[in-house]
């Protein structure tokens, strides 16, 4: 949104500013990431720190921590998943409206880590799509930070953010008159 | 503790020589009024443990182990239980903390415990069906389908086994190795048994 010499005018146009759909809509959804804690083990601790004064999440705009996933659109899931929780993860992720993130937090959720074993999924993406993942067992805050401005970084250069869809796939957007 | 009144009363326990607390073989038939008369008469009044065990070439083949601490000597006593037909006798209408234990040791060994009130797995799902720290079970797991079937048929994800192979996270003792970190022992693996 820089002013540029062509294309607009000010004293014509007054306060107006020209840019590109996408850009606004990603730049407003990228400033307030709802996020919902998926804690399933220490991880979420550091995920607590982090909301935390001393670290304090709300400095980049994605403090709005939910407890339900109909008010959620980034699911970060911290600590360890196991084959029996990995199905109440899959049906929350499910219950998330779109567009929806997940960030996997930790050496657990992104790759199982050191849980080798007949009880625990070897990552979270084997079940839902990851857009970001954070090493560390577990990641200190700032690690979580850094991870959710990537995030941020990403949604902003999405694109085709007024088209409405479904399960990850584009429907037609219907007008109701 | 006094081990003579035991004995006394309960003829038919053996006494296993315990190195670091008084140990004692108990049958499954008198473990109930063993426990009782320890808790009650030599106040043995906390279950600090019980865990299955599984011993691969003897008979019976698994069998219980409880821990009996008591908060008034502050000693200890251990109870070996014998499981003859993968049964033992529930403990927890003396000792209420026994209940979870002893769902673990149901889910993991598949040691049944009569008279439990409520006798379900509660580490792994319902319908699991293998008991995992059976010595006959691999490290790596056996693939089984999802507990959902609904997530299973979006996601394509089944229990899979995970072996140990170049696997994570084995520290070497001494020195650090330059290699990417595996399994300790390499000479086996879940295909290949150990000789």
């Amino acid at each position: 949104m820089v002013k540029t010499d062509f294309g607009y005018n000010s004293k014509v146009e007054g306060e107006v500013i020209v840019t590109r759909a996408d850009a606004v809509v990603n730049w407003v959804r990228s400033h307030s990431v709802w996020p919902m804690p998926m804690g399933l083990a220490c991880c979420a601790i550091e995920l607590m720190a982090a909301g935390g004064s001393r670290f304090d999440i709300s400095r980049f705009g994605m403090e709005v921590m939910r407890f339900s996933p109909r008010q959620a659109d980034c699911m970060i899931v911290a600590g360890t998943v196991t084959y029996k929780m990995a199905e109440v993860v899959r049906r929350i992720y499910d219950q998330m409206a779109e567009p929806k993130w997940v960030v996997a937090m930790g050496a657990c959720a992104s790759s199982g880590g050191m849980y080798r074993s007949y009880a625990t999924l070897q990552g979270v993406d084997n079940i839902v799509p990851v857009d970001v993942y954070i090493s560390g067992c577990p990641p200190r805050p700032e690690a979580l930070l850094d991870g959710m401005m990537l995030l941020q970084e990403k949604i902003r250069k999405e694109g085709g953010s007024l088209r409405r869809t479904f399960k990850g796939r584009v429907v037609e957007t219907k007008v109701v008159s | 503790m006094d081990a003579a009144a035991l004995t006394a009363r309960f003829p038919s326990v053996r006494d296993l020589a315990g190195k670091d607390m008084p140990a004692y073989e108990v049958a499954g038939s008198d473990l109930l009024a063993v426990v009782k008369h320890l808790r009650d008469e030599q106040s043995f009044d906390l279950l600090a443990d019980l865990c299955g065990v599984e011993w691969k070439d003897r008979t019976p083949r698994f069998g219980v182990v409880l821990h009996l601490l008591s908060t008034a000597s502050k000693e200890y006593v251990r109870l070996h239980v014998p499981a003859v037909d993968d049964r033992v006798p529930s403990v927890s209408s003396l000792h209420p903390g026994a209940n979870w234990h002893e769902r673990e040791a149901y889910d993991m060994f598949g040691i049944r415990f009569d008279g439990h009130p409520d006798l379900r797995r509660i580490l792994m799902w319902d319908g699991y069906p293998y008991h995992p720290l059976r010595k006959d079970f691999p490290l790596a797991g056996i693939e089984v389908p999802l507990p959902a079937a609904d997530v299973a048929a979006v996601t394509g994800q089944a229990v899979e086994p995970a072996p140990m192979m170049g696997g994570p996270f084995v520290s070497h003792g001494g020195h650090m190795s330059e290699g990417e970190p595996a399994a300790l022992d390499q000479s086996w693996t879940e295909e290949r048994p150990k000789s």
